[in-house]
Parts: structure tokens; sequence; C-alpha cells
């Protein structure tokens, strides 16, 4: 009686095999994935804020002075489009003047310059596979310095690369629209800036001191005017 | 340009000396053929600066100092 038990045991093993067996492997990789050491890195704050000053300082020595000025100032750099009739898949803009908003790791935004009618987003990302600290995602001005490099260098090529979406889908456009009014007042302050440097050989004189004066007040004091 | 370090110095050398060219371009390619992309920092006519994508050694303006490899762009989310 036992013998027959295991023999029909045996036998029943064996049909079932093909069902077991391959489920048994998965169950034997599943737990030695779980057991392999994955290379962990630490983050590491100092190694990041390190990257970025040398991302900071190589981003300084590509772009303009004014460039640089604003994305010290504001958080993010404008490029002018240079395409006749604006970005590929945007609308066309009947050949008025747009630009780029460039932000670190977020999409690059097309709007029209003199109206700041957002026209699109276009999300795009320089991931380094290599992961050499585990991460895919360079310094943030090193991801600026990328996106200008490549919209200065190539935009037909670089607007190819990126998914096109309609303004406002990972952008705020009140955000937008507010930087936008934030860099109109800081170009009007700079150009303040540059006319009173311009006086102050005349300073000696009561006119050019006059305006040196005016200019002191003005970045503060007209910042409800709007732009 | 790599993550968790900023810029990194990948070779250096003078293009008249052909040793050194030669050490160069064969950089070039090999980061090339890695996925990078090149670009070389320039000065226009008016003073501005802007870059210039370049695709081969020979894109490279003789007087540049520096190329600039970064990762290739691709659709973000």
């Amino acid at each position: 009686m036992l013998l027959a038990l295991a023999a029909t045991a045996l036998v029943a093993l064996a049909l079932l095999s093909d069902l077991i067996l391959p489920r048994l492997e998965e169950a034997w990789s599943r737990h030695r994935a779980r057991r392999r050491r994955a290379p962990a890195f630490d983050y590491d704050p100092g190694r990041e804020r390190r990257a970025e000053q040398r991302a900071r300082a190589l981003l300084r020595s590509c772009v303009n002075e004014e460039e640089w000025a604003m994305y010290r100032d504001l958080g993010f750099i404008r490029v002018w489009g240079s395409q006749a009739d604006g970005p590929d898949d945007a609308g066309g803009t009947g050949g008025a003047p747009y630009a780029y908003m460039i932000y670190p790791h977020r999409p690059i935004l097309a709007y029209l310059a003199q109206t700041h009618r957002l026209l699109a987003e276009y999300c795009v990302e320089f991931l380094d596979d290599t992961r050499p600290y585990g991460s895919a995602r360079l310094p943030d001005s090193d991801d600026v310095l990328a996106k200008w490099m490549a919209l200065t260098g190539d935009e037909r090529r670089l607007i190819a690369s990126a998914n096109m979406h309609l303004a406002g889908r990972q952008l705020d456009p009140a955000q937008v629209t507010r930087d936008l009014w934030r860099l109109t007042q800081w170009e009007r302050a700079r150009m303040r800036d540059a006319a009173r440097s311009q006086d102050l050989p005349d300073a000696a004189g009561g006119e050019g001191r006059g305006r040196a004066r005016r200019g002191d007040r003005l970045p503060r004091g007209d910042g409800s005017s709007g732009g | 340009m790599k993550p968790g370090q900023g810029e990194v110095l990948i070779a250096e050398g003078d293009v008249e000396r052909a040793d050194e060219e030669q050490c160069l371009v064969e950089e070039f390619r090999r980061q090339l053929d890695s996925g990078l992309w090149a670009a070389v920092p320039v000065i226009d006519v008016g003073g501005r600066r802007e870059s210039r994508m370049v695709r081969s050694f020979e894109d490279v303006p003789r007087d540049a100092d520096r190329v600039i490899f970064f990762p290739r762009a691709a659709g973000g989310r």
C-alpha cells in the first residue's frame, strides 16, 4: 500500500515537474536578487554642491554676461528663437519674435516675446545612463547649459528631440507669467543701471547726480507697473 | 558634464602637434561613440556668445579652446 502511494506520488511529481520547476527557479532567482547587493551610492550633499559649483562656473564661462546675470538673479535663462515661423509644432508665430525660457530640470517653454503668449512646453532630458553616482541627472547648471548649447547650436534638432506639450502641462502658467514679468522688471533695472553708469562721469554736474539718485530708487519703486 | 561631478576634463592637447591632435581626435570619437553630443562655445560676429554643435572633429574650429560633451537630448515626460 505504502509502496503504491509512493509510486503514485513520484509519477504525479514527474508529471507536474513542468509546472513546478519554472516556479521554483523563479522563486530562487527572486531570492538571490533580493540578497544581491546593488551598488549603493549614498546621497552626498557636499559632492552635489561641489558639482553644482563647477557646473555654475562652466555655465558662466559659456553664456553671455546678461544670460549669466539672468540665471543668477532670476533662476532661468531666456534664449531667443531663430526660426522664421516659430518652433515646429507650435502653431506658427506669423513672424513674431519668440523666445525660450530655460529652467533647470524643467521643460523648455516657448513664448511670444511681445505679448508673452505661451506657445508650448518642450520636455527634454539630458540623462547620463552611466550613472556615475547612481543618478542620471546632471547638476542644475549643467542641465541649463546643455539646453542652452543645444538651443543656440541646433534649435531645430533639440526641439525635434523633445516631447511637445501644450503650455501649462508642467509649468504653472501663472508662475511663468510672473517670471516673464520679473524678467521685464529685471531688464528695465539693468537698463537704468547702464544709463546711470554712463551718467556717472558727469556726476559733478547737478543733472547727472540727479539721474543717479532717481535710478537708485526705481528698481523697487516701480514694481507695480507691470510688464 | 557628469552627474555628481559637473565639469570633468577628458583630454587636452595642442592641435598643432600631430601626436596630441591624434589623441584629441581619438578621444573625440570615443565620446561621440558613447552617445554624447559635442558643442563648441563660440562668439559670433556681433560679439554674442552661442554654441556650435559638432559631429566630427573637422567641424571643430582650429582656434577653439574647448569642446564640451554632454548627454544627448531625449524626450522627457
